[in-house]
């Protein structure tokens, strides 16, 4: 309850910094963002990351869950110290250096787009997803796959009907974890062409007008925590009833 | 029937685990798998099934080899049932049942039948049962609904490895004997792994003693008891076989159906005369319609006049019922300090009186039968 009550002042303190930094009209020898920027600016922020995680998700969750598989135990390491590495690399560094990479990959090329912005937050956001992924999927109880073999599901039916059931609450905690980070780091987008909230927050950066990066700043926080806030409720709702309970006796 | 044709699994360590296992598993019969762990005995039950593939040698059910079949297919044939249990934590009682039926494409209301059906046969009513979640079921309730997702889709064949286990001694002794009882309902062909010797004793028909990926001997609980094929055999069997021989035997093959008892309504005198004349200290005591009421002993009617044996016996409980092994019968009677066990069938109506005289002499008998039973 009382964290309810934190969160809601936040947001509402967040809300009133945006409607007070957008309502001042002029600021130095700049002119404030107008709501409709800011509509704009927060839909194209939106649209980045849902890419980012979207795609984020799409690889990280089989990938952390084919290195829990027998045939893979020794590629494992591999892929959870390439996620950390990933995330170690300062989110500015990764950004930056997306951009100067002189090749193509697949359909686009690096550059300075937005596209090369959405990669960078899939790389950054990949380890939280590959690592919760993993732990959950390698923390099965192995009687629970043992007696699903032995009643004669297959392969595909025991990671769909019994793995994935009970992963899926660690899962979902990784996703809301990258989701947010990746909002966060979003702002840097604008550096490399792309766009969201960041255009507000760097031409406050650069014009030294901090009512300017507060304009930015403070609907990019919003986001971020009613995101986790929304995320959170789903991850709750789609946890299987029967894991709520705690066992009487083990 | 399960036929195995020198069976080999030799592990990718090199390690021997089976060596040349051949016998025969009847339809119906309980076929106890026992040994010292590492004999090899788990990894025969799941070669059966193909949890473990088989290195050389022939396994076939019903004549027709396991290998012949797709493993998943074969798999929801053969029900399954382990120690750990495995219940499927983030579904309810009744879908954890219904895992094979489901996978074999049976009809939901098919499904949630059977489901109830088998919980009624587990003893767990079905209403209060099909709907909770394994977290808040008691160890003894999770492995009750075990042994019914294991008879899910009513497979003719059920592998247990021990799947009593895990459970208290109390309750496994209870589990064990309601599970004798549903065996005889259902007569499915089981192959049941254990490593304790009084477990198999109780449950098989037959008993596999197993050693170093070997079968030792392949006999009925009294053969192994009282025949044993060599000295591992008698070594594992313990000094005591006489004393687990009493699991075998039943109250009713050893009480005695002639005996004397006392009337409620009759005269004290009177059933005292009748102790005298047979020569014993003690009379159990029934009412008109033949039911156990308690007992009376010579002192309870020396000195007393013109009172009924209802006035001076002793009330009391203490009674076997005529289905209980004798082991049972013998600890209620030296728990309870009588010499004598009254036995009673349903309704509590007397059946017999068992004696230790009467145990010892049928100990006596089967060892010197040998155990031909």
């Amino acid at each position: 309850m009382k964290r309810w009550i934190v969160l809601v002042i936040l947001l509402i303190v967040l809300v009133g910094l945006t409607v007070w930094t957008t309502s001042v009209g002029d600021i130095g020898i700049f002119h404030a963002f107008t709501y409709a920027d800011i509509i704009t600016h927060t839909r194209d922020h939106l649209i980045m990351v849902f890419w980012a995680v979207l795609i984020a998700v799409l690889i990280g969750v089989p990938l952390g869950t084919l290195v829990t598989r027998p045939g893979f135990s020794r590629v494992s390491p591999l892929v959870l110290g390439g996620a950390n590495v990933g995330q170690s690399i300062p989110s500015l560094a990764i950004i930056a250096i997306m951009a100067t990479l002189p090749f193509s990959l697949f359909f686009f090329d690096f550059g300075f787009n937005r596209e090369t912005a959405i990669v960078a937050l899939i790389i950054y956001g990949l380890l939280p997803i590959i690592r919760n992924s993993y732990a959950s999927m390698s923390n099965i109880n192995p009687a629970l796959i043992e007696s699903a073999r032995g009643m004669g599901m297959t392969r595909w039916q025991i990671i769909r009907k019994i793995e994935l059931p009970l992963a899926i609450p660690v899962i979902m905690t990784g996703i809301r974890v990258s989701t947010v980070v990746t909002v966060g780091t979003a702002e840097l987008a604008v550096l490399v062409g792309g766009k969201g909230l960041g255009t507000i927050t760097f031409t406050g950066v650069f014009a030294r007008e901090v009512l300017l990066i507060i304009q930015g700043a403070a609907p990019t926080a919003f986001l971020a925590i009613s995101l986790g806030v929304i995320l959170e409720s789903i991850e709750k709702w789609i946890t299987p009833r029967g894991l709520k309970i705690k066992a009487i006796n083990s | 029937m399960i036929k195995l044709e020198k069976v080999i699994k030799v592990y990718a360590d090199g390690k021997k685990a089976v060596n040349e296992m051949s016998f025969e598993v009847d339809q119906g019969e309980l076929c106890v798998f026992l040994g010292p762990s590492g004999c090899g005995k788990t990894t025969t039950m799941k070669m059966i099934n193909r949890l473990i593939p088989i290195t050389s040698g022939k396994i076939s059910i019903d004549g027709v080899e396991n290998t012949k079949i797709n493993a998943s297919e074969l798999r929801r044939n053969i029900g399954y049932a382990i120690q750990e249990i495995g219940l499927f934590t983030h579904m309810t009682v009744g879908q954890n049942i219904e895992t094979v039926p489901v996978l074999k494409g049976w009809s939901k209301s098919q499904r949630r039948e059977r489901a109830e059906e088998l919980l009624e046969l587990v003893r767990m009513k079905p209403s209060e049962f099909i709907d909770k979640y394994p977290n808040e079921l008691s160890g003894g309730q999770r492995q009750r609904v075990g042994v019914a997702r294991a008879l899910g889709a009513d497979p003719p064949i059920l592998l247990m490895d021990e799947p009593f286990g895990a459970i208290d001694p109390i309750n496994r002794v209870e589990l064990q004997s309601e599970f004798l009882k549903i065996q005889q309902k259902i007569k499915k062909t089981i192959i049941f792994v254990t490593h304790d010797i009084y477990e198999a004793i109780k449950m098989g028909d037959r008993i596999a003693l197993m050693k170093d990926g070997k079968l030792v001997q392949y006999d009925t609980p009294a053969n192994l008891l009282y025949r044993p094929k060599d000295a591992f055999v008698e070594g594992f069997v313990g000094a005591d076989r006489a004393l687990k021989g009493l699991q075998l035997l039943r109250v009713k093959e050893v009480m005695s159906s002639t005996y004397t008892t006392a009337n409620m309504k009759e005269k004290a005198e009177v059933a005292r005369e009748r102790m005298e004349k047979e020569g014993v200290d003690w009379l159990p005591v029934v009412d008109n319609s033949g039911r156990f009421a308690g007992g009376i002993s010579i002192s309870d009617v020396t000195g007393v006049k013109s009172k009924t044996v209802k006035d001076v016996m002793s009330p009391s409980e203490t009674t076997s019922d005529i289905n209980a092994v004798l082991n049972e019968a013998l600890s209620l009677m030296l728990s309870s300090g009588l010499k004598t066990l009254p036995i009673v069938v349903e309704d509590n109506r007397l059946a017999g009186i068992l004696t230790f005289d009467a145990i010892q002499e049928a100990l006596h008998e089967a060892v010197r039968a040998g155990g031909t039973k």
